[in-house]
């Protein structure tokens, strides 16, 4: 048992200028409307504050504060007679100006310009919106921090160049614009959520800012069901995280994690979100998918969980956002329900799709529904040939642990209760 | 995902480059920075390096606690690693093209390798 999480303290320095970023930046462009150089500012004010705040204490007002610091280091870029013209032109067409609310929904919006590539995208919102510095974002991603830095200014670049402005897209366009800025978020979370070792202290960073970022989104449009559902599948997503890896970094299938590790809190406030949106229309992916995850999370047992209601939502999200996974883990839950032997016939058939013939999760599912079938020979040879095409260390490390297992109990059989998530 | 496009030279690669005229030497060189500045704009190159000659590489080997290194180049090896190329792109089909538009693979050989990663879903 682990001890239950402590009391949330009170918000570091850090915490806080991430906070306080998109904010001030939102300020900034109210007042100058260049994004490129309002950024770039904000970033300046934010190493100053972190610099200056752990010796001198935080400053009474620490958002006007970074303003102050802000506009001055934007004072300073912008000298010369013709910026001060454009700047004028630029406020005098901003002016028609929104709550705060607005502009933090639009600098989202703004990060997430369909001009940008979506890795792009993901880079500039963690920047813009989240305020992490360049060199944080590269080291969750591993990459060095010149290539993080250069897909940064290229990215302000060509927002500069769509000549995209800092107000809210026509109607018709927000809601595809909306769904961007809600993948960019998944992305966030699932390559922080996805890490089990190595620079896992890094990464699991992301996974809190892509709830952070995702909160923050949920406060602005709370009538968005899809939002909110993002919210809720991250929450009942990562509430698993204590018992989805040991120690070592190697991998806990759902039908054998240590449920009393779960976070009950996070469970909770995730079911009432998907709950509320499901009760509201329009139905979307996220949604599902965090229907999926409330079922999961709420089963006591793995043997207690409702198999034929995952079934019944996966069939709905091949519906409403088919894709190769999708159909792999309906056919796991038909097997669930209906047996090993017809998942396998249903996976056959879906095998024959291109997207799904090599790939290594087929071999995974193909595996593990042989195991339950109680083929352990055909099961351990799936499995090897899973281990060997994943791209993963940790799930390589999972798939070879079970062909070992299955060949011990070749080597020394005797009945086994099938397992499975 | 990630690729390492590995570039290998062999004996006569050294030969075909130095019997090229300057142009054609500046032409090559042009043809490597055209596909840098193609990766950097896809935002697919994480980086690119080239290697110094095989004489100067020397080979480390770790035996009974001892550090034994021996100096290249290594004779037995008839393709010399010379360069490499850490890209992140969509697919291997994506990899292979940009293997293809590396001048080395012309009269070289190129290996593109998946690179593994830490990341992990349960199942």
């Amino acid at each position: 048992m682990r001890p239950s999480p402590p009391q949330s303290p009170p918000p570091s320095i850090d915490e806080t200028l991430r906070e306080l970023a998109p904010q001030v930046l939102a300020a900034l462009m109210r007042r100058y409307g260049d994004f490129d150089a309002c950024e770039d500012a904000v970033q300046e004010a934010l190493v100053a504050a972190a610099a200056q705040w752990p010796e001198k204490g935080l400053p009474g007002n620490p958002r006007g504060w970074l303003i102050a610091v802000a506009t001055r280091r934007w004072i300073e870029q912008h000298r010369n007679e013709t910026a001060r013209r454009r700047r004028e032109e630029t406020a005098a067409r901003l002016s028609v100006s929104a709550t705060p609310e607005d502009d933090e929904l639009r600098l989202f919006l703004l990060c997430c310009h369909p001009a940008l590539s979506p890795v792009s995208q993901v880079a500039l919102t963690l920047r813009a919106v989240g305020g992490l510095s360049t060199a944080e974002i590269a080291r969750a991603f591993l990459v060095p921090e010149s290539t993080m830095g250069q897909r940064i200014s290229r990215a302000k670049q060509a927002i500069k160049a769509s000549g995209a402005e800092f107000r809210m897209p026509p109607a018709a366009e927000l809601a595809d614009r909306v769904a961007a800025v809600e993948h960019v978020l998944y992305l966030i979370f699932n390559e922080g959520y996805t890490a089990t070792s190595g620079t896992t202290l890094v990464r699991t960073d992301l996974t809190r800012e892509g709830i952070r970022l995702t909160r923050q989104l949920h406060a602005l449009m709370p009538d968005d069901t899809e939002v909110a559902g993002l919210l809720a599948l991250m929450l009942l997503t990562d509430a698993r995280r204590a018992a989805r890896t040991r120690p070592d970094g190697s991998l806990v299938p759902l039908a054998a994690q240590d449920r009393r590790l779960w976070d009950r809190d996070a469970i909770a406030e995730g079911v009432r979100l998907i709950t509320g949106a499901l009760s509201r229309a329009p139905l979307g992916p996220y949604q599902l998918q965090a229907a999926i995850a409330a079922v999961h999370d709420e089963a006591p047992r793995a043997e207690d969980t409702d198999w034929r209601e995952i079934l019944g939502l996966y069939g709905l999200l091949e519906k409403v956002a088919p894709g190769p996974m999708v159909t792999l883990n309906r056919i796991v839950a038909v097997a669930m329900v209906h047996g090993p032997r017809a998942g396998l016939g249903q996976l056959a058939a879906a095998a024959s799709e291109p997207a799904l013939a090599d790939h290594h999760r087929t071999n995974a599912v193909r595996a593990h529904l042989l195991e339950m079938a109680g083929d352990a020979e055909a099961a351990a040879a799936e499995y090897q040939l899973a281990a060997r095409r994943t791209l993963s260390i940790p799930e390589r490390r999972y798939l070879e642990s079970r062909r070992d297992g299955l060949s011990r109990e070749a080597a020394s059989p005797r009945p086994r209760p099938a397992s499975r998530s | 995902m990630k690729y390492l496009l590995l570039i290998y030279h062999n004996p006569g690669t050294r030969q075909i480059w130095e019997s090229m005229s300057d142009a054609q030497q500046a032409e090559g060189l042009a043809v490597y920075a055209a596909l840098n500045a193609d990766l950097a704009a896809s935002e697919e190159l994480i980086v690119a390096e080239a290697l110094a000659d095989s004489a100067l590489t020397k080979r480390v080997t770790v035996r009974d606690d001892k550090t034994m290194t021996s100096d290249g180049p290594f004779a037995e090896a008839k393709e010399q690693l010379a360069g490499m190329y850490l890209v992140e792109c969509d697919s291997v089909e994506r990899a292979i093209e940009i293997a293809a538009r590396i001048p080395d693979a012309t009269f070289g050989l190129i290996d593109v390798h998946p690179v593994m990663t830490y990341s992990g879903l349960e199942m």
